[in-house]
């Protein structure tokens, strides 16, 4: 198939490992930036096949995982008001809120429907002119597009029945962070090449300048994924540190012009709270005030939320890479994706549902004998 | 006549009354059909008699009596909510039938004789009610089996969703077979007869709307004359069967490997797919392992019986893509692990509920 089967050939990814491990001379940690490509390493077993002393990281660019509990608590809400047609990507309905998730209002009767895109809701809108309709817009720089093209699509035709819960965030200030963040350990970074399909990569320069460090656009195959790695070893090796584009099928330096033209008219930036990781400067994105009509806090009055995150659950030091999920004491216990305790353990992108579901949650004998490591 | 009673409504004699409409021109199911009265006497008679026709349903008795000349008899029975009910490979009324026979054919029974049971909302079109019953008829002929007993329900509008169907089968166990989810063994081969996910595939991008270049179909079925062609071959060498419907193969495999308290190792090179459904999947964020399939069965056979059981399958046109998938063991009992295309390992898990399309 294009664009699958040739970057999953298995044996140019041996080949490839060996490339690596011909260059390793000590060790390096280094972090995937987006949850997708998390998925992707742990699915294809690609931590297991690099040489020892290569560390991947899993960093917080899980949209689902980063979203704070309190705009989940407003999503539950507004879901459960009558008259409202909530709307949402669907990894988004099993993550818990304080109390519940959107399938349980769902289960009490909530209009909650799945869709796969924001412009569904907008279809949704015109069709059911008697109701509020609501999409759950949350997400990196990769969603933002559409869902400002829904706002967008909801002024110009004067919908008035159309509002976005809005909660973006953005990679770069994220990478700032975890850069600045005492302890951190992190070499260098595999950008996500989704991200910089839309915003290019002319944002990155002055952060591996200011930290030193190697920053490899990568994509999300497992060959991409190896040749990100491949190249962040290189430039470790050698002691550089520069912006690499490893996903030039996809990306390109400027990014998607008229995409950031259309992010620019809809949103501005803000300071954003991180589940788990708390709030970043300048870390997301608002809708404008010439935009705010549609934004649905604005739309909806919501008091009386009460938010309380879970004692146990550490997915902030997970999604800040300070530990793996299985470090965790609740991981496979009192936490697993039957019964989430955190984002993390929610959506497919999530680190600490990847470990479980491809079964990293086992004793380490009984992985030993599978022939998988822990990880 | 009615009576003029003291609040000023007529009374209804209910013995001579009768609807003013002729009742066979409804266009849509009432109340009146699942009462048992003469509406629903008109179903029976004009729809579902003349579509399944045979001796057993004829009599119209309360049950339906069968002679089946046999001691050992396997039964099955299975509820169908599926919407929407068309889909691209088949619909609502093939798939009652196709469930219900597969079942029955994977216990390793000669499936004979299956029941109908209708649950149907108010206002329900009654020419869709039709073009399935037409469907089930049509699957029951090719499956070789017949519809015997019935019955029929009307709920309010808005307490379903349309139409549901159950189905319960009988079928009579063949000769010299011993198949069963607890009879896997170290050593055998895992045989999967066809490509995997096309039925979720199909229902899920005609309920979501999504639109793919090439239109995927349901593999929706009935395996009773592939498995006997197989059996007919290497019946001995066939320790289980299964049919991997909802949760996938994966599920299936992983149910198998508790209850044999075996492990298994797939080959993730080796799973067919067809190239829409890897590209919807991939779309989606879901994974093809875990996605239904409505016209496949997964064979754990005796190693060297494995190629030749394969070719059996592949000169059958149900089973043209069918593959060898993986291999029982005894280590890591209770698990199952794929060997990636990359050449690592990793667990498949059952997962929890429906997979859930994710955000990018």
């Amino acid at each position: 198939m294009k664009y699958l089967q040739e970057f999953r050939d298995g044996e140019v990814a041996q080949r490839m490992v060996r490339e690596i491990r011909h260059l390793v001379t000590r060790p390096w940690k280094i972090m995937e930036v987006c949850g997708g490509q998390t998925h992707s390493i742990i699915k294809n077993g690609i931590d297991q096949m690099l040489p020892e002393g290569v560390e991947m990281v899993h960093g917080p660019g899980c949209p689902v995982c980063v979203t704070p509990l309190s705009l989940i608590d407003k999503a539950l809400a507004i879901a459960a008001q009558p008259g409202v047609i909530f709307c949402s990507f669907g990894d988004m309905l099993r993550v818990p809120g304080t109390e519940g998730d959107l399938f349980q209002v769902k289960g009490r009767g909530g209009d909650v429907r799945v869709v796969y895109s924001p412009l569904d809701a907008i279809d949704i809108a015109v069709k059911n002119p008697e109701k509020q309709v609501v999409f759950f817009g949350v997400g990196f720089e990769t969603t933002a597009p559409a869902n400002a093209m829904s706002v967008h699509l909801a002024k110009r035709r004067g919908l008035n029945n159309f509002s976005l819960l809005v909660s973006h965030v953005l990679v770069p200030p994220a990478i700032e962070a975890i850069m600045s963040s005492p302890g951190n350990q992190v070499q260098a970074f595999l950008a996500a090449g989704h991200v910089c399909s839309v915003m290019g990569f002319w944002e990155y320069p002055p952060l591996a300048e200011k930290f030193g460090i190697p920053i490899v656009v990568t994509g999300f195959e497992p060959l991409d994924l190896l040749e990100g790695i491949r190249r962040a070893v290189l430039q470790l090796e050698r002691g550089e540190h520069r912006v690499e584009n490893a996903y030039a099928r996809i990306v390109t330096y400027a990014g998607n012009l008229e995409a950031q033209k259309l992010l620019a008219e809809v949103f501005e930036v803000t300071d954003r709270a991180w589940r788990g990781i708390g709030v970043i400067p300048q870390s997301g994105w608002r809708l404008r005030d010439a935009y705010r009509a549609f934004d649905a806090e604005e739309r909806f009055a919501l008091t009386g939320i009460r938010t309380v995150e879970s004692p146990l659950c550490r997915a902030g030091d997970v999604l800040r890479g300070a530990i793996k999920p299985a470090e965790c004491p609740a991981f496979g216990r009192e936490c697993s994706p039957r019964h989430p305790l955190g984002a993390t353990m929610v959506s497919s992108e999530g680190a600490c549902a990847a470990y479980y579901n491809y079964g990293r949650v086992l004793s380490a004998e009984q992985l030993a004998g599978a022939g998988v490591s822990r990880g | 006549m009615a009576d003029q009673r003291n609040d000023g409504t007529a009374a209804l004699d209910l013995a001579a009354w009768s609807c003013p409409l002729p009742l066979a021109d409804y266009p849509t199911i009432v109340m009146g059909h699942g009462g048992g009265g003469k509406l629903g006497n008109e179903l029976v008679e004009h729809l579902f008699l003349p579509a399944f026709r045979n001796p057993a349903l004829e009599s119209l008795g309360d049950g339906a009596v069968l002679d089946l000349s046999a001691s050992r008899i396997a039964m099955s029975t299975d509820s169908f909510v599926v919407q929407p009910l068309f889909f691209p490979g088949g619909s609502i009324g093939a798939l009652a039938v196709n469930g219900t026979v597969n079942d029955l054919a994977v216990s390793g029974a000669v499936p004979k004789f299956l029941t109908a049971g209708f649950i149907l909302e108010e206002g329900f079109p009654i020419a869709q009610l039709a073009a399935i019953v037409r469907d089930m008829a049509a699957a029951a002929r090719h499956a070789g089996v017949q519809i015997v007993t019935g019955d029929t329900k009307v709920v309010e509008r808005g307490h379903g969703d349309g139409c549901y169907i159950n189905t319960a089968g009988v079928g009579v166990l063949r000769d010299g077979i011993a198949v069963g989810p607890r009879r896997a063994r170290p050593g055998d081969a895992i045989l999967v007869s066809g490509t995997l996910g096309d039925h979720g595939m199909a229902i899920m991008s005609v309920r979501e709307g999504l639109e793919f270049e090439s239109q995927i179909r349901s593999d929706c079925a009935s395996l009773n004359e592939l498995i006997a062609r197989v059996l007919d071959a290497h019946g001995g060498a066939i320790h289980a069967m299964r049919d991997p419907t909802r949760g996938g193969l994966a599920a299936t495999l992983s149910e198998i490997a508790r209850a044999s308290g075996v492990g298994m190792v797939l080959d993730e090179r080796n799973l067919p797919i067809r190239p829409e459904v890897q590209s919807a999947c991939e779309l989606l964020g879901l994974d093809p392992l875990y996605v239904a399939n409505e016209g496949k069965v997964v064979f754990f056979v005796a190693p060297d019986a494995a190629e030749a059981s394969l070719a059996v399958l592949r000169n059958h046109p149900l089973g043209r893509d069918a593959a060898r998938i993986g291999s029982v063991t005894a280590e890591h009992p209770g698990l199952l692990v794929a060997r990636t295309g990359m050449g690592a390992n990793r667990v498949v898990s059952i997962p929890v509920g429906e997979q859930l399309p994710r955000i990018c």
